[in-house]
């Protein structure tokens, strides 16, 4: 069974990882930059590591995502390639 | 970010959320002697409640909740909690670092070790969420009176 | 940004070799919460006392904390925490000294 959960959170990892970088829109990339480090934090969790999966949920997914977002704000929203 | 958000609902909502989310972050930084959590990880969730606060109600509007201008003395004081208990135990002939060698009387070193580590977790609660918060004001402030362009609706 | 198709095809085949290598390294590391794996040994390759069968056997004794994630980061190995405060400090710090206007600038 926890086979089963670990491979559709790798294949949503790979998912979001395109994703963030293949989208036009740097919004899009900062919130699927939020949610692959929420699947990380998943993965973890499921590792048995519930600390780090903590501090990743945490950072990965909140933290990175709003400073992302300030950041996109003080420059550009599309990206040019 | 700037200005105050233009919805009702996500004004309201972060408001709501916000208060939970800072107190489940005390409540990890207080019980990470016993389920997991710790300090980075509390003042992570304290600094996200301010945040919260800081991209719907506009910069100005929330002050009051954490000014900007106590944000980075804040962070140094939370350092220097962590990194001052460490000279403290040098002064007690102890290593850096090792809380056991404080003489505290009617205290065994094992109890001293676990105040110890609760005064290092709120200093690290402390830097990492004023640190944080720092970190995002600084990122936010422009002398720019326009904005960049951010195409329809921009980002509030 | 344009890239010839030779320098494209490179990139993918230095990826995939990257991939292959990758996941051999992780395919032969011991397998997960395998008890019979080397960093988990109360004596070491080296002959020393191992580190981690230390820690799980005695952090309850050495600091009456039921969690020992808590201790090994508080305790035990609390330069390594000291250096991660430092970290966001110092980024803290940099985004000071870089970024902020003081408020006469502002105008």
């Amino acid at each position: 069974m926890n086979w089963i959960l670990e491979i559709f959170l790798d294949i949503l990892l790979i998912t979001t990882a395109i994703v963030a970088l293949q989208a036009k829109d740097l919004i899009t990339s900062a919130v699927a930059t939020a949610a692959f480090g929420f699947t990380v934090a998943l993965l973890f969790i499921s590792m048995g590591a519930i600390d780090v999966g903590f501090t990743e949920a945490v950072v990965g997914a909140g933290i990175v995502g709003v400073f992302f977002v300030a950041a996109i704000y003080r420059t550009t929203r599309k990206t040019k390639d | 970010m700037t200005n105050p958000s233009q919805s009702l609902i996500i004004k309201m909502v972060s408001r709501t959320l916000a208060a939970f989310i800072q107190v489940f972050g005390l409540y990890v930084i207080i019980h990470g002697h016993y389920s997991p959590g710790g300090g980075f990880q509390g003042g992570a969730l304290l600094a996200a409640g301010v945040l919260l606060i800081r991209m719907t109600e506009g910069r100005e509007a929330s002050q009051p909740t954490l000014a900007t201008a106590i944000a980075t003395p804040l962070a140094s004081l939370g350092a220097v909690i962590f990194a001052g208990l460490g000279v403290v135990i040098l002064f007690f002939g102890g290593n850096y670092m090792d809380y056991g060698a404080v003489p505290v009387p009617g205290m065994e070193p094992a109890m001293i070790r676990y105040y110890g580590i609760l005064i290092v977790e709120v200093g690290i609660g402390l830097a990492v969420m004023t640190g944080l918060v720092s970190i995002f004001d600084d990122m936010v402030r422009t002398n720019r009176q326009s904005g960049p362009d951010l195409g329809k609706g921009g980002l509030s | 940004m344009k890239m010839s198709k030779g320098k494209k095809l490179l990139g993918f085949a230095s990826l995939l070799a990257l991939t292959v290598l990758l996941l051999v390294a992780v395919d032969s590391l011991p397998k997960r919460g395998l008890p019979d794996a080397p960093a988990h040994q109360v004596i070491n390759a080296a002959g020393n006392p191992g580190a981690g069968a230390y820690f799980i056997r005695s952090a309850y004794e050495d600091a009456a904390t039921p969690n020992m994630v808590t201790v090994v980061l508080g305790d035990y190995r609390s330069f390594d925490t000291l250096g991660e405060v430092v970290v966001v400090f110092a980024a803290a710090i940099a985004c000071y000294l870089i970024l902020r206007r003081r408020e006469d600038e502002e105008k």
